[in-house]
C-alpha cells in the first residue's frame, strides 16, 4: 500500500485519498514549437525502474497539487514537496542519494 | 523433436512415460548471434519463431531474466479478440486471431484456443453508439462482429443481470470467433518450436546493458557475460523503459501494475467471455471451472508486479452488479503484471534511435491476443530492417507526426 503525506496540510493518507498526476518537472512546449519538442513534452517519459519524481493531488483532502519522490519498485516515498518548484529540495535529494546512490533525473541528481 | 500425437501418448503410456523428451534445450550462451531477442514472453518467442519460419534466420538467442512465459504472458486473462476500431489495429489483431485458429497444429502443441465468443457490454447510450460504430468499422475491415440486443445477451449469458440499478445492459458488441487460449502453452509451444530450429533460449539471464558503437548496437551485457549480435530486438513489455534507458533513449510509454484474480472452481456456468467496460470488470470461466476476472491498473507507474489492493474490491463490486452470483464466490488467487501503456493505447513495433535495435512493446493491458501477429510483424521488421505492411503504422514516429492509432475505447477495460 502506498502512503503519501501532503506537504500542504500535513495529512498522511493511503493512495485512494490522492490522485496521481504523472511525471514531474516536464519541460513544457507550447504552440509554434518544434514537433519533436512537443512530442517529448507530451509523450516521452522517463519511466524509471527506481526513483521517480511525480505529481500528486490531494483529491480527497485539501485539493492541492504537490510533488513526491518515490521508488517505483518498492513504493518507498522519499518525501513530498511543494508544487511551485522545478526540482526537489536539497534534503529530499540527499535522502534519495543516501538510499539510492548514483541516482539521477534528467539533468540533475 | 519428436512430435506429440495420440500415438505418442499411447507409446509413452506403454512405457510408463519414460520416453518424453525435454520440450526445449537450456544451452549456455554462444559468443555471438545474428539476432538477440531480449524477453522470452509470447511476443519475443513468436518473433524468434517467425524469424526462423518466415525468413530462415535461426542463429538467434532469446534471453530471459526469469523463466520463459513468466512475465505478462503467464499472468494475463487470455482474452483473444480483434474487434478494434482503427484499420491498422484491426489488421494486426485479426492477423493474430487468425493465426491462433491454427496455432496448435502449426506448433504441434495444444494451446487450447477456444473461440467461444466475446461480448463487450454496452451499458450507456454512448457505449451503444460507440460499439455500433465499431461493428460498422469491423464490417468494412472484414472482421465479423455484430451489435446485439439485450435479449440476445441474456441468451448467451444466462447468469447476467440485465437490469442493474446503475447501468442496465443495453446491448453488446459480439465477436463470435473471439475467445481464450492457454497462455503458458502459447509460450511453451513457441519455445519448443524455436529450440527445435536450433535457437538458444537462455533463461535466468538478465540483460543489464546494451552495447553500441557508432550509433549501432553491437551486443548486450548480461548476468552471464557479454553477448554480441548484429541485430537486437527489445521485447520486454513492462520493462521496456528500463531497457530503453540502457540503450540510451526514451519511449512514449509508462509502466503500471495490472491485476487479475480467479475464484474457486465451480460447475460450468458461462461459456463466453463477458467484458463490462463501464463498470470496469470482465470475466470468463476456465476449463478448470475457475472464474477468471480482470482487475484494474494502478493510477501511478510502478514495477511491483502486485498492484494496489483497492482495485480488487472495485473489480469485484462491478462484477457483483453484473453477475449477482459472484457475491457467493470465494476468490482463490490474485496477482499482478507490469504493463507498458502508450498514449494512444496502441503498441509500438518499429525502429529505435539506436541502429539495428528494434522494439516490440506498448501492448499495455491487451497484448496476449496479439502474440502471433506481433511476432510475425516484428520478425519481418528485424529481418528486413524496415517495417512491413502489418507494422508500418506502429512505429513511434507516429507520436511526433500526430498520427495516433487511438484505441482508448477498444482498450477501455484492461484486458
Ligand atoms: C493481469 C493481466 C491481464 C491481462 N489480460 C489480457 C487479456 O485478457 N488479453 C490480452 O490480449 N492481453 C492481456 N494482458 C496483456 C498481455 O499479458 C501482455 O500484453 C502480453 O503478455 C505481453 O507479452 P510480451 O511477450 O510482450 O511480454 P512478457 O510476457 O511480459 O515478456 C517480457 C519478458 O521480458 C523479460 N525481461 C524483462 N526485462 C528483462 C531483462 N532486462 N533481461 C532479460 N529479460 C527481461 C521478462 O522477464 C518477461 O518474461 C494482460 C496483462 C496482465 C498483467
Ligand atoms: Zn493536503
Amino acid at each position: 500500500m502506498l502512503i503519501l503525506e501532503c506537504p500542504y496540510c500535513g495529512v498522511k493518507g493511503e493512495e485512494t485519498e490522492f490522485h496521481a498526476g504523472g511525471e514531474a518537472h516536464l519541460k513544457r512546449f507550447g504552440p509554434g514549437s518544434e514537433d519533436a519538442d512537443f512530442e517529448t513534452y507530451l509523450f516521452m517519459r522517463e519511466n524509471p525502474k527506481g526513483v521517480h519524481l511525480e505529481r500528486w493531488r490531494h483529491a480527497n483532502g485539501c485539493g492541492k497539487w504537490f510533488h513526491a519522490a518515490r521508488c517505483t519498485m518498492t513504493l518507498e516515498v522519499f518525501g513530498s514537496y511543494s508544487a511551485q518548484t522545478f526540482e526537489p529540495p536539497k534534503e529530499i535529494k540527499d535522502k534519495i542519494s543516501a538510499k539510492r546512490p548514483g541516482w539521477s533525473w534528467r539533468n540533475f541528481s | 523433436m519428436r512430435r506429440y500425437s495420440a500415438f505418442a501418448i499411447a507409446r509413452e503410456a506403454a512405457r510408463f512415460h519414460t520416453g518424453w523428451e525435454r520440450a526445449w534445450r537450456s544451452p549456455e550462451p554462444k559468443k555471438k548471434y545474428d539476432v538477440i531477442i531480449v524477453g522470452a514472453g509470447g511476443h519475443g518467442l513468436a518473433t524468434a519463431f517467425y524469424l526462423g519460419k518466415n525468413f530462415g534466420i535461426t542463429n538467434v538467442a532469446i534471453i530471459e531474466k526469469g523463466w520463459l512465459g513468466g512475465g505478462n504472458t503467464g499472468r494475463n486473462t487470455t482474452i483473444i479478440r480483434s474487434n478494434y476500431l482503427q484499420d491498422p489495429s484491426a489488421a494486426l489483431y485479426e492477423k493474430a486471431r487468425s493465426l491462433y485458429e491454427t496455432m496448435s497444429q502449426d506448433l504441434n502443441y495444444n494451446v487450447m484456443f477456444s473461440p467461444r465468443g466475446v461480448i463487450m457490454l454496452a451499458q450507456t447510450e454512448h457505449e451503444v453508439r460507440g460499439y455500433q460504430r465499431t461493428a460498422h468499422a469491423n464490417a468494412l475491415q472484414g472482421v465479423p462482429t455484430e451489435f446485439i440486443g439485450p435479449e440476445r445477451v441474456k441468451e448467451l449469458v444466462p447468469i447476467i443481470n440485465l437490469n442493474g440499478p446503475r447501468y442496465p445492459v443495453l446491448g453488446g458488441l459480439w465477436q463470435a470467433r473471439g475467445g481464450t487460449g492457454r497462455h503458458d502453452a502459447v509460450a511453451w509451444g513457441y519455445a519448443r518450436a524455436c529450440s527445435d530450429m536450433g535457437m538458444d533460449i537462455i533463461q535466468k539471464c538478465e540483460v543489464t546493458g546494451v552495447r553500441q558503437e557508432a550509433g549501432k548496437v553491437t551486443g548486450v551485457d548480461t548476468t552471464k557475460g557479454p553477448i554480441d549480435c548484429d541485430k537486437l530486438g527489445l521485447v520486454v513489455a513492462g520493462n521496456s523503459g528500463d531497457l530503453a534507458n540502457m540503450a540510451g533513449f526514451r519511449l512514449p510509454m509508462e509502466s503500471v501494475a495490472l491485476q487479475a484474480l480467479v475464484s474457486e472452481p465451480i460447475k460450468p456456468c458461462m461459456d463466453v467471455v463477458v467484458m463490462a467496460n463501464t463498470v470496469h470488470g470482465y470475466m470468463s470461466q476456465s476449463d478448470k471451472g475457475e472464474m477468471v476476472i480482470g482487475g484494474g491498473t494502478d493510477g501511478f507507474n510502478n514495477y511491483t508486479q502486485r498492484g494496489s489492493f483497492h482495485h480488487v474490491e472495485e473489480t469485484v463490486r462491478a462484477l457483483v452488479e453484473t453477475f449477482p452470483m459472484v457475491s457467493r464466490l470465494k476468490m482463490l488467487r490474485q496477482w499482478g503484471g507490469i504493463v507498458d501503456v502508450t498514449g494512444d493505447r496502441s503498441p509500438v513495433i518499429g525502429k529505435t534511435p539506436l541502429g539495428n535495435c528494434f522494439i516490440n512493446a506498448g501492448w499495455g493491458t491487451g497484448g496476449f491476443k496479439a502474440i502471433p501477429g506481433g511476432g510475425w510483424a516484428t520478425a519481418e521488421l528485424i529481418a528486413k530492417g524496415e517495417p512491413g505492411p502489418l507494422s508500418a503504422e506502429f512505429g513511434m514516429e507516429r507520436f511526433i507526426e500526430g498520427r495516433f492509432i487511438d484505441e482508448s475505447v477498444a482498450a477501455g477495460v484492461a484486458h
